[in-house]
């Protein structure tokens, strides 16, 4: 898969670099002041090189195959009332612009700079500052959206649009982006065989990352910081998540993910540091998680009764609230080899694995599930006494739900 | 003002009970900072440190010394002083003596490890001393023999550490069809030792684990006058032992 | 100096005082007798406001006094088992005593007689009960006070020193001093006193001058007078 995304990638490179007949240049020095003129001016194969300045191009359609640059940074403002890029045509390169001011609509999604059912297209190294949404890919294929900088108005809901937002898309590969202060940093809808690498989504007012209907993706190396409610993965299947990081996710409703009638995923590697949940599992089926962090969250995982053939294995939690949570018994999950460091049994034969197995569902954590109220009770002495009796004479939490060979140290790095 | 206080303080200070205390709260303090990772997880930790043995100490140790001191404070009673004053001087006295050990043997490591997250707790443990103090003056006003009146001081501790709570946690069972959080709420404020720890877990910013809990505390009081609100209550359990004991004081037989 | 009408009082159900009228001047000096549990120390409490009275009125020096704790200025109080800070020193309950009354012209003739200034720095926790006591008769004279209310002033004294204590009561008594003592030691009062209060059962059984209960009796002992007097007593009876 790589290497097909590498070939692709060099022979772009080649393709435009052989077939660069013509350099149209725009600015204030040069003979054309306006884009819209070297768009209507250009021809397949051509580039465009816009130098510095401030252009009110109202909405730029890009429908040939042409490089579309900017030097050093031209702000191109849409002065709040237009899409600011409309690509239409395949194998477009937009690079090196400053985007501002698109417009705001509560029935039309504008956007920074969106890609209408094209293919091919490259768009990397752009600042994207208070548009609505940010970079929109509807019904594109094979495209690559790199190394841009997204912020919106991070007001609330209504007033911010997605940042990478993806509409019925296919081979789309998000790399190295940063997007803040939008509705949700990346939207993948009816996306499929496609990778989120190494971006970086923060402080979004709902979703660091927004997955539905997208099958066969894999988001790898991103990091997920003070979102409004976490990274949310619905109604997908075959979806890999490798080397993330969920930071601090903190809020009454919010999680590291949330993972939403999924099937066949992987989640290896990950850290979930401080969030409210590290891991929701709801309706969820063989799901592989393994060699993943969880340290002080509130809860580090919970798994709803609706989850079946869950795995959980060298898994290492620590200063976590709770370790996991259910509301039923949860029978068909596997926990192995994790790392607790609630536990407190011994490993005679020395080979690094508890000789006794640990229950890492706490009986307070069983009352707060059945009766959130009685969480007002968090801490106190009581609550101490009723987790240690529970330890020492097992009798009320899930008989089943055990890891029966817990590590005694930690492993991961 | 009141000449009494000092030497009270000078007195209690000077107990090896009293140096016992803060010894032990700082050798646990600065344990448990050292070995916790973060200072909020120590801070946690300390959490119930502090609910459990800040209580214990105030209430048993004020009752003590006041069975003890019964002659002194005869003495004191038969020179020309106020009883007001010499109450006054004693609560006073005892509780800024608990105040002043729990501040220097939490105190100390707290600054040490530079916990900032630890005010509020450090807050908390003041308060306490001064509450609890203040109820085992109370108690031992009100009952005459000693042991009997130890043992009550040791009832209303358990009580306000585990007896409250396993009530709370009975009723939030048993009214689970109906919205507890507010309820749970005001009965929490019959709780100084709850009040304490549901003002640390404001500050920590727990309270968005605590789920509608935490949202209503949140959304009613807002983080910050929350704990300026619970702040106001925990000073009226500091401040109500007093005037209550201070009745029966005046009328007390020597 | 102190006038004491219908004084009763009540612990609980128990009568500890019942009726007590009492007339005390200057000069006299007053032993307070009576059995166990005859209410000789609830009456001195009263007069003190240490005990609070069920009903009743205790004048002092002409005057109702209630909550006003001033009277006390006039007071030297020597209670029966003393008890002081463990950890202070003799010098600092001194100190701190001259501190809280605000006076700090000081009788200091009993601390030099005891030698109680040449062990200040000792520990009163350290004391043995004897010393207590001196240290308590000398904080009772400190103040020159117009009343000196002493509870068994001589007990665990040793006999030369519970002799410069009835020296010092003496010379108090003939500086028109009221004093007030209840002792069990009948014969230790017997050159002191100048008048008998006997109480039994909360009541006051009789208040008269020493002289007259010699009369009467034909005793010069006061320990046999007070006998015979009782003996005739339970024969009237």
């Amino acid at each position: 898969m790589i290497v097909r995304y590498f070939l692709l990638f060099l022979s772009l490179n080649l393709l435009s670099s052989v077939l660069r007949c013509h350099v149209i240049e725009v600015g204030s020095h040069s003979a054309i002041h306006h884009i819209r003129e070297a768009l209507a001016l250009a021809v397949d194969g051509d580039t465009i090189e816009v130098g510095r300045g401030n252009y009110q191009e109202q909405n730029l359609i890009v429908s040939k195959r042409i490089c579309l640059i900017g030097k050093d940074y031209p702000v191109l403002d849409g002065e709040m009332k237009y899409e600011i890029i409309s690509v239409t045509g395949d194998s477009v390169l937009i690079k090196g612009f400053h985007l501002i001011n698109s417009g705001v609509s509560g029935t039309i999604d504008y956007a920074g700079i969106k890609i209408y059912d094209a293919s091919h297209v490259v768009i990397e190294d752009n600042i994207l500052e208070k548009t609505f949404f940010g970079i929109y890919s509807q019904n594109a294929k094979n495209c690559i959206i790199r190394n841009n900088r997204l912020s919106s108005f991070g007001v609330d809901e209504l007033q911010c649009g997605n940042g990478v937002h993806c509409w019925k898309c296919d081979s789309m590969q998000i790399i190295h982006n940063t997007v803040m202060n939008h509705r949700d940093g990346i939207y993948f809808e009816f996306v499929t065989n496609s990778i989120i690498w190494r971006n970086v989504s923060e402080k979004n007012i709902r979703y660091g990352l927004h997955f539905m209907f997208s099958n066969h993706d894999t988001y790898v190396a991103n990091y997920f910081h003070q979102n409004g409610a976490g990274v949310a993965v619905m109604f997908s299947n075959h979806v890999g998540m490798f080397g993330n990081n969920f930071t601090d996710n903190w809020g009454d409703s919010s999680y590291g993910i949330l993972l939403k009638e999924i099937s066949d995923g992987y989640i290896e590697g990950n850290s979930f540091f401080s969030n409210t949940t590290g891991i929701v599992m709801e309706g969820a089926s063989r799901i592989v998680t393994s060699k993943n962090k969880f340290s002080e969250n509130g809860n580090a995982l919970r798994i709803q009764a609706s989850c079946m053939d869950i795995t959980l294995q060298d898994n290492e939690f620590y200063s976590n609230m709770f370790d996991v949570a259910t509301n039923g018994s949860l029978v068909l999950n596997f926990f192995n080899h994790n790392y607790w460091d609630r536990y407190e049994g011994y490993d005679l034969n020395r080979d690094q694995l508890g000789d006794v197995p640990f229950r890492p569902v706490s009986l307070y954590g069983m009352i707060t599930e059945k009766n959130p109220p009685a969480m007002i009770l968090f801490g106190s002495f009581l609550t101490k006494i009723l987790d240690r009796t529970e330890r020492v004479m097992p009798g009320l939490t899930p008989e089943n739900l055990v890891d029966p060979q817990p590590r005694m140290k930690r492993f991961l790095l | 003002m009141n000449k009494l206080l000092k030497y009270v303080i000078a007195d209690i200070l000077r107990t090896k009970v009293m140096i016992a205390y803060t010894v032990l709260l700082f050798l646990i303090s600065f344990v448990v900072f050292a070995l916790e990772n973060s200072p909020g997880k120590g801070v946690l930790t300390m959490m119930s440190v502090v609910l459990f043995m800040v209580p214990l100490v105030s209430i048993s140790f004020s009752a003590i010394y006041l069975y003890n001191s019964a002659e002194f404070v005869e003495l004191m009673l038969s020179q020309p002083i106020n009883r007001n004053k010499v109450w006054a001087g004693i609560f006073i006295g005892l509780g800024l003596s608990l105040i002043i050990a729990f501040a220097v043997g939490y105190g100390i490591p707290m600054l040490l490890f530079s916990a900032a997250d630890g005010w509020v707790l450090f807050l908390t443990g003041i308060f306490l001393s001064a509450c609890f103090s203040g109820l085992g003056l109370l108690s031992a006003v009100r009952v005459r023999d000693k042991a009997r009146g130890i043992g009550a001081v040791l009832m209303i501790w358990i009580f306000f550490s585990i007896i409250f709570d396993g009530l709370v946690l009975f009723l939030s069972f048993q009214f689970a069809d109906y919205p507890l959080e507010k309820p749970l709420m005001v009965l929490s404020a019959l709780n100084p030792v709850d009040l304490s720890r549901i003002l640390v877990l404001l500050d920590m910013n727990i309270s968005a684990l605590l789920g509608y809990t935490g949202a209503i505390f949140q959304s009613n009081l807002g983080t910050w006058s929350g704990m300026v609100f619970i702040s106001i209550i925990l000073l009226f359990w500091c401040v109500l032992p007093f005037f209550w004991s201070i009745k029966f004081f005046r009328k007390k037989d020597l | 100096m102190i006038e004491i009408n219908a004084l009763h009082k009540y612990f609980g159900k128990f009568q500890a005082l019942s009726d007590v009228n009492l007339f005390l001047e200057k000069g006299h000096c007053y032993a307070l007798i009576g059995p166990n549990g005859s209410g000789k120390t609830t009456l001195i409490k009263s007069i003190l406001s240490l005990v609070i009275p069920s009903s009743g009125k205790i004048q002092i020096d002409g005057k109702v006094w209630g909550n006003n704790p001033e009277y006390r200025k006039m007071i030297g109080y020597m209670p029966q088992n003393p008890r002081f800070p463990d950890s202070m020193t003799i010098g600092q309950i001194f100190s701190m005593m001259k501190d809280v009354r605000g006076e700090y012209v000081a009788d200091e003739e009993l601390i030099r007689s005891y030698h109680i200034d040449q062990m200040s720095h000792k520990k009163l926790g350290t004391l043995s009960g004897g010393t207590k006591q001196k240290v308590n008769a000398a904080l009772a004279f400190l103040f020159t006070p117009q009343i000196l209310i002493l509870d068994e002033p001589t007990a665990g004294l040793d006999p030369v020193s519970a002799e410069i204590l009835k020296e010092k009561i003496q010379q108090e008594r003939r500086r028109g001093k009221l004093i007030l003592i209840t002792s069990h030691i009948l014969s230790d009062l017997d050159d002191l006193i100048s008048d008998l209060v006997f109480m039994q059962e909360g009541k006051i059984m009789v208040q008269c001058s020493l002289d007259w209960i010699k009369q009467e009796t034909q005793q010069h002992v006061l320990t046999k007078a007070i006998a015979s007097w009782m003996k005739n007593q339970n024969v009237d009876r």
